[in-house]
C-alpha cells in the first residue's frame, strides 16, 4: 500500500510544482503549490476526543511519524463529548468518539461532518466475587435488571438457570458505573436497551445517563479500582482495562443464545456481520449483534472530521494518516486489545476518506 | 517619588487591586451566570429543588448535589473543629515551647498536600477501613440513628466528610493557633493569678479574647470543605441522592462539574452544570456572609 503512495506522492508533487511554475504570474491568492509545499513542511495534525482510542492513536501518531517525520499528530484524550464539541468548534482538525455524533450535533455543526471507524471495541462486564473462579454467565436481561436495582443479592435464583453449580455469595450486589459521561457508557447502555424494553423506557441511550441504582467512578480506571476495592461489586469497563487489573471478566449471552467472553476475535465477529448492514453514514451500533460468535456489547469508535475542509496542507496529510490508520495501523490494534477492522468496513471507510476535499478539490 | 505623589500612587495601586478582587468576582458570577441561564429560565427554584438529573430526557434538579456538599462539609467540620481546637490549644497552652515549635511547621505541610493525594489515599486505605471497620462498628453501637442505616459500602458521605476533616483540619488549626497565640499572655497570667486551674484559664481568659478569629478559622475551613472537588469524588460513590444515612452514596455540586463537565453533550446540559456552580458560589457567599454577621455578632459581644 504505501510503495504505491508514495510515487504517487512524488508524481502529484511534480505536476503540482509544474503547474506552479506555469500559474505562477496570473494564479490567484493563495497559489495551490503554497499549500501542497505545507505538506512537505512539518505539520501538525490536532485531534482531541475519545478516551478509549487513546493508547492505539498515540501508537498510530509515533509510528505514522517514523515513516512520515513531517506529520505529527497531537491527539488529546479528553472525553468523546468534548472531542464532539472541538470539532464543532474548530478547534482541533479531527475529533474522536464512541457514540456517533446525534442529528441534533450534527445540525449544530453546519458543513457535513463524516464518521470515520477507525477500531473496534468491547466493554466487559467485570466483577469482584471472592471464592467464585469460573466466570459468570450473564443474559442481556439479567445484566439489565442488575443495573436497574431489579437484582439485588447474588443468590437470586435469576443466576442459576445459567451458572449451574457455581456458588455465589449471599451478599448484596454493588452496582459500579461511570460518573463521568463516556462513550463506553455509550456502548454498554445501548446494548441494555436493546435487550431490555424496561431499561429504555426508564433509563434510555446516551453517554451519561439517570442511573437507577450504583456507585459513580471517573474513569475506566476508577471503576476498574473501585471494582477492585469492592467484595460484591460488578461493573463495566473497556476491555484493556479488565485485563490489566485482572478482573474477571463475564461471560454475555448474544443474539445467538451462545455465552460469548469479550475478545478480539469475538469482537471482530461482531463487526463483521454489521458491515453489509452499515448505514451510509456509518454511524451504526453492533450491540446484540447477530453471530454465534459474537460478543454481544461491542462498539466501533469513530474519527469525525469535516467533509469540506479548508486549506489542502493540512486536510490532505489529516486524510492521509487516517488511510493509513484504516489499513497498515489496523496491524498494531490486537496488541493493545482493540480489535482490527473487517475489510469490508475498511472500503467503507476509504469511500468516505476519499470523499474529503479541500480548497474545492479532493484531499486525498 | 515623594510627599503627594507618592500617596496618590500608593492609593490609586491599592485601589485597583482592591477594584481587581471585586471585578473577578463579578465577572465570574457573570459568565457563570450567563451560561446557566437557559436552565434557570424554567424558574430557578425548580432547578434548586429539582431532585432529578436525566441527562437524556434534559431534566436537571439541583438539590442532591447542594444536600450532599451542605452534608459532608458539616460532617467535616464536625470532626474537624473540636479537633483542630484541641491541636491547637495543645501547641500554645500545654506542650513546651520546642516541641510547638517542631510540630507546628508539619500541620502546616499537611495543608499543602495536593487534594488529588488525599483522595487516592482515600480510595485505598479510608474506604477499605471504613466498610470493614469503622462502618460496621458505627452500625452495631448507633445503627438505630437514621444516620447510620444501611449497610456500610466503604464510599459515602461519611467517607467524603472524613476525608474532608482530615484536609481543613491543618487549615483550621494552624489559623487557630495563631489566634490562640495572639491572646496576650498577661490575659493568662492574670486568670492564673485569679488562681484559676488551666481549663478555667483557656474557658475564661484565652476563648473569649479569641472569639472571632476561631470562627474566622471556622470559615477558612468551611470554605475549603464546600469547594473541595478532586478528593471527595473519589470517594463519595457519585449518585444523585439524597439519603439520610451518612453510610450511603451521594454527590457534591463540586464533584458533578468535575465529573461530567467534558462529557457534557447538549447546551441545556452545560447550562445545568453551571447552574450548579452558580448553586455553589450562591451557596459560599451566603455561608461566609453569615460567618461574617457572626464574627461581628461575637466581637461586639466580647467588647
Amino acid at each position: 500500500m504505501r510503495t504505491i503512495r508514495v510515487p504517487g506522492f512524488a508524481f502529484i508533487l511534480a505536476v503540482v510544482a509544474l503547474a506552479a511554475c506555469k500559474g505562477e504570474p496570473t494564479a490567484p491568492v493563495p497559489p495551490p503549490a503554497a499549500s501542497l509545499a505545507a505538506t512537505e513542511r512539518n505539520v501538525t495534525l490536532n485531534g482531541a476526543g475519545a478516551t478509549f482510542q487513546y493508547p492505539l492513536m498515540t501508537k498510530w501518531a509515533s509510528e505514522y511519524n517514523r515513516t512520515n517525520p513531517a506529520v505529527r499528530v497531537n491527539y488529546q484524550s479528553i472525553g468523546s463529548g468534548g472531542g464532539i464539541r472541538q470539532l464543532v468548534a474548530g478547534t482541533v482538525h479531527f475529533g474522536s468518539t464512541d457514540g456517533p455524533m446525534t442529528d441534533a450535533q450534527l445540525a449544530e455543526a453546519k458543513d457535513p461532518v463524516l464518521h470515520v471507524p477507525v477500531t473496534l471495541g468491547a466493554v466487559a462486564v467485570v466483577t469482584h466475587l471472592p471464592g467464585v473462579t469460573q466466570p459468570l454467565r450473564l443474559s442481556g436481561e439479567l445484566l439489565a435488571a442488575i443495573f436497574l436495582g431489579r437484582v439485588t443479592r447474588w443468590d437470586d435464583p435469576a443466576f442459576a438457570e445459567a451458572n449451574p453449580g457455581v456458588a455465589l455469595p449471599s451478599t448484596p450486589i454493588t452496582v459500579v458505573r461511570r460518573s463521568d459521561g463516556s462513550g463506553t457508557t455509550y456502548i454498554f447502555v445501548d446494548y441494555l436497551a436493546k435487550v431490555s424494553p424496561e431499561w429504555r423506557a426508564q433509563v434510555g441511550v446516551a453517554t451519561s445517563v439517570d442511573w437507577p441504582v450504583g456507585l459513580g467512578a471517573k474513569g475506566n480506571e476508577g471503576v476498574a479500582g473501585q471494582v477492585k476495592q469492592t467484595p460484591g461489586s460488578i461493573g463495566y469497563v473497556e476491555l484493556t482495562y479488565a485485563l490489566q487489573n485482572g478482573l474477571p471478566t463475564a461471560e454475555v449471552r448474544n443474539a445467538d443464545g451462545a455465552f460469548v467472553a469479550p475478545s478480539v476475535a469475538s469482537v471482530t465477529a461482531a463487526a463483521a456481520g454489521a458491515a453489509a448492514s452499515m448505514p451510509d453514514d456509518l454511524r451504526v451500533s453492533i450491540t446484540n449483534a447477530a453471530g454465534p460468535g459474537a460478543y454481544p456489547i461491542s462498539g466501533f469508535s469513530w474519527v469525525v472530521l469535516r467533509q469540506v475542509q479548508a486549506a489542502c496542507g493540512v486536510a490532505t496529510p489529516m486524510v492521509r494518516f487516517l488511510s493509513w490508520a484504516v489499513h497498515d495501523g489496523q496491524a498494531f490494534a490486537p496488541a493493545l486489545h482493540y480489535a482490527p477492522l473487517p475489510e469490508a468496513v475498511v472500503a467503507r471507510c476509504d469511500a468516505k476518506l476519499a470523499s474529503v476535499t479541500c480548497e474545492g478539490r479532493p484531499a486525498l | 517619588m515623594t510627599g503627594r505623589r507618592a500617596d496618590d500612587a500608593y492609593r490609586a495601586t491599592l485601589i485597583v487591586a482592591a477594584a481587581a478582587v471585586v471585578l473577578t468576582l463579578a465577572g465570574i458570577a457573570l459568565v457563570v451566570g450567563r451560561m446557566a441561564w437557559p436552565a434557570l429560565l424554567d424558574g430557578p427554584w425548580s432547578f434548586l429543588v429539582g431532585r432529578t438529573w436525566n441527562p437524556v430526557t434534559n431534566t436537571f434538579g439541583a438539590l442532591p448535589a447542594l444536600y450532599g456538599t451542605l452534608l459532608t462539609s458539616a460532617v467535616a467540620l464536625a470532626i474537624a473543629v473540636p479537633l483542630s481546637f484541641g491541636v491547637a490549644l495543645f501547641l500554645t497552652e500545654v506542650a513546651p515551647r520546642r516541641l510547638a515549635d517542631a510540630i507546628a511547621p508539619l500541620i502546616d505541610l499537611l495543608a499543602a498536600i495536593p487534594s488529588v493525594i488525599y483522595g487516592l489515599w482515600g480510595i485505598f486505605v479510608l474506604a477499605p477501613l471504613m466498610r470493614e471497620h469503622v462502618g460496621p462498628v458505627l452500625k452495631a453501637t448507633l445503627g438505630w440513628l437514621p444516620l447510620f442505616a444501611g449497610e456500610p459500602i466503604g464510599v459515602g458521605y461519611l467517607t467524603a466528610g472524613v476525608i474532608l476533616a482530615i484536609m481543613i483540619t491543618p487549615v483550621i488549626t494552624s489559623v487557630a493557633r495563631e489566634v490562640l497565640e495572639a491572646v496576650p499572655r498577661t490575659q493568662r497570667e492574670a486568670a492564673i493569678g485569679l488562681g484559676a486551674t488551666p481549663w478555667e484559664v483557656v474557658r475564661g481568659a484565652v476563648f473569649p479574647a479569641a472569639r472571632s478569629g476561631l470562627v474566622g478559622a471556622v470559615v477558612l475551613g468551611l470554605g475549603r470543605a464546600l469547594g473541595e472537588t478532586m478528593a471527595v469524588t473519589m470517594v463519595i460513590g457519585n449518585r444523585f441522592d439524597i439519603s439520610a444515612s451518612l453510610f450511603a452514596p451521594g454527590y457534591t455540586l463540586a464533584a458533578v462539574i468535575a465529573n461530567e463537565f467534558s462529557e457534557a453533550f447538549s447546551p441545556e446540559y452545560l447550562a445545568a452544570l453551571a447552574g450548579l456552580g452558580m448553586v455553589l458560589l450562591g451557596t459560599t457567599l451566603l455561608l461566609n456572609a453569615g460567618a461574617r454577621l457572626l464574627v461581628a455578632r461575637v466581637r461586639a459581644g466580647a467588647a
